[in-house]
């Protein structure tokens, strides 16, 4: 069996996913390739041929998949199809655009969202905002999205081979007009150890700084809620929940967040979770390992002031 | 220029599903059903473009069994002019959701297509990808805002990352995200204006035959359940306890 692993990049960059994603398909047992699609991928390269399982590298350098739009992508990963049983992407923002347009040019259904390999045909998904868990069995070709959160990273070994490819002609109707990134020191969300997410009981973008002092206070990730990204109190891309981020960190520490089913969905997998609430009653006070019941803006500053002793 | 809205009917999105009996799949009988509100967010978009005076019509597409019915009354209730119903009852997978609504494409002409990003029963998020890719259109996929100048759109778009912006001429399919507006409550007015609206019923398969799933469901389970926690006096007991797990 011969597997496609289409990797993540960001400006050049290998994604803190792909060990992930490695592992997931080191599971299914097969030949395979990771394939990187940008542009300046020599660093890239070097860092993905030393990941454990893979047999190759496949490098497609071309100006217009840098940008990271879908459908130079999709004619690539499309035009190299033909030699693969499996094709996986992980789900992110990024895979979860390109991947399903990919699928349809090959028409090939597709899963997204995989949490477990059960066999080479044999897979499990999350389907209502993770209240349920669906085994599903493929026949034929698979193409999936991989949850990464759910998968232990690869290893590492002597690297393998680098290879450029032939690009066919490729092509994009849509242009990248701007991208507004926010730099940060802090750790990635998606694949942080720790995690210190705020929500609607901060009340306002000036409080939020709290949570960002307790995350910096731990070596943390910053997450929110939906209700506190809608509120302005941060941006987007710190969402976390069904439709934002799904996050599996060793400790999440949830300040001021009620936990509605559709957060809870996208962190419930936390090795620890912690809950800071003055309601008691709150869904995520409930399933917290430790549940701390009191006022968020005496308990996280008196937090801190005890972890920098 | 005419928009397409795809509208799924799913679960309400306050109720929880259950496990059939014999884990074979998903028991929905007696749950309230209701546009899947992904759908719905694209809906209101399509309504404000022509309140906007930039779409001349809004046409709502559901593929599904009779009930869907409901979904597109809402729909026509809250704005749309017209309203197709194609039946099927048996579940469907993207792709062959994206087939159909390929042939109400070739059927209907629009100029946009805007889906929901995800449907929050089945939570794929690929529908919309797949109707571009077939119909070889752009895509905007998670879009949380979209503007449009005659046949240009421009699309903001939630990532990973933060916010990217992307350009594109129509006929395109955009997918909305939950941040792209808050959708409106029908009034009643609208909502008994909305029985006499058209809604043209047919069989899926008087548009097209599709080909069987090979992807299929072999059982359906509830997750781990995670055990109940315990409560800490104060930060002294949490901060000992995270010392226990050694996570600090």
């Amino acid at each position: 069996m011969r597997i496609l692993v289409i990797a993540d990049l960001q400006q050049g960059q290998l994604a803190a996913n792909l060990p992930a994603l490695v592992g997931c398909a080191n599971q299914l047992g097969g030949e395979l390739d990771v394939l990187l699609a940008g542009e300046s991928l020599d660093e890239a390269a070097q860092q993905a041929c030393v990941l454990e399982g893979v047999n190759r590298v496949l490098v497609a350098e071309d100006p217009i998949l840098g940008y990271g739009l879908a459908e130079p992508i999709s004619q690539l990963a499309t035009h190299l199809a033909k030699d693969y049983q499996v094709i996986l992407a992980a789900a992110s923002t990024t895979g979860k655009d390109f991947l399903p347009r990919t699928a349809a040019l090959l028409d090939l259904e597709m899963l997204s969202d995989i949490i477990a390999v059960e066999g080479p045909s044999v897979f499990v998904r999350p389907i209502y905002a993770g209240n349920l868990q669906a085994r599903m069995q493929v026949e034929g070709r698979v193409v999936a999205t991989v949850r990464t959160s759910a998968f232990a990273a690869c290893g590492q070994q002597a690297s393998c081979a680098i290879e450029p490819i032939a690009l066919p002609k490729l092509t994009s109707q849509s242009c990248l007009v701007s991208r507004e990134q926010v730099k940060s020191d802090r750790p990635e969300l998606g694949s942080a150890k720790l995690v210190v997410s705020g929500g609607r009981g901060l009340g306002s973008k000036e409080q939020f700084v709290l949570v960002e002092q307790l995350a910096d206070a731990l070596g943390a990730a910053v997450g929110a809620s939906r209700a506190a990204v809608d509120a302005g109190f941060i941006s987007n891309d710190h969402q976390v929940g069904q439709t934002g981020k799904i996050v599996a960190p060793e400790l999440y520490v949830a300040v001021g967040i009620s936990g509605a089913i559709q957060h809870l969905a996208g962190m419930k997998e936390s090795k620890l979770i912690v809950a800071i609430n003055k309601d008691p009653e709150a869904p995520i006070m409930q399933m917290a390992d430790f549940a701390l019941e009191a006022d968020l803006f005496t308990a996280v500053p008196e937090l801190m002031k005890a972890l920098a002793k | 220029m005419k928009i397409l809205v795809s509208i799924k009917r799913s679960l309400d999105y306050s109720l929880k599903p259950r496990v059939r009996a014999d884990g074979s799949d998903v028991d929905l009988s007696n749950l309230k059903m209701a546009i899947n509100p992904f759908c719905e967010i694209a809906l209101e978009e399509a309504i404000r473009l022509k309140e906007q005076g930039k779409a001349s019509e809004v046409v709502v597409v559901s593929i599904g069994p009779d009930k869907c019915e409901e979904q597109l009354r809402q729909a026509l209730a809250l704005g749309a002019d017209r309203a197709i119903l194609l039946r099927h009852d048996q579940a469907l997978s993207s792709l062959q959701v994206a087939k159909a609504l390929v042939a109400v494409v070739k059927e209907e002409k629009p100029n946009l297509v805007l889906m929901g990003k995800q449907a929050i029963d089945s939570d794929s998020n690929q529908s919309s990808q797949m109707l571009a890719a077939l119909l070889g259109w752009p895509q905007a996929t998670f879009a949380s805002k979209v503007e449009v100048e005659a046949d240009n759109v421009r699309v903001t778009r939630e990532t990973d990352q933060g916010l990217e912006v992307i350009a594109a001429k129509l006929p395109m399919v955009i997918s909305s995200d939950l941040r792209l507006n808050t959708p409106r409550f029908a009034k009643l007015p609208d909502i008994m204006k909305a029985k006499q609206k058209p809604l043209e019923k047919s069989a899926l398969s008087e548009h097209i035959s599709l080909a069987l799933s090979k992807h299929q469901i072999l059982s359906v389970a509830l997750p781990q359940e995670r055990k109940g926690g315990q409560k800490v006096a104060d930060v002294a007991e949490l901060i000992e306890k995270l010392k226990q797990a050694r996570v600090i």
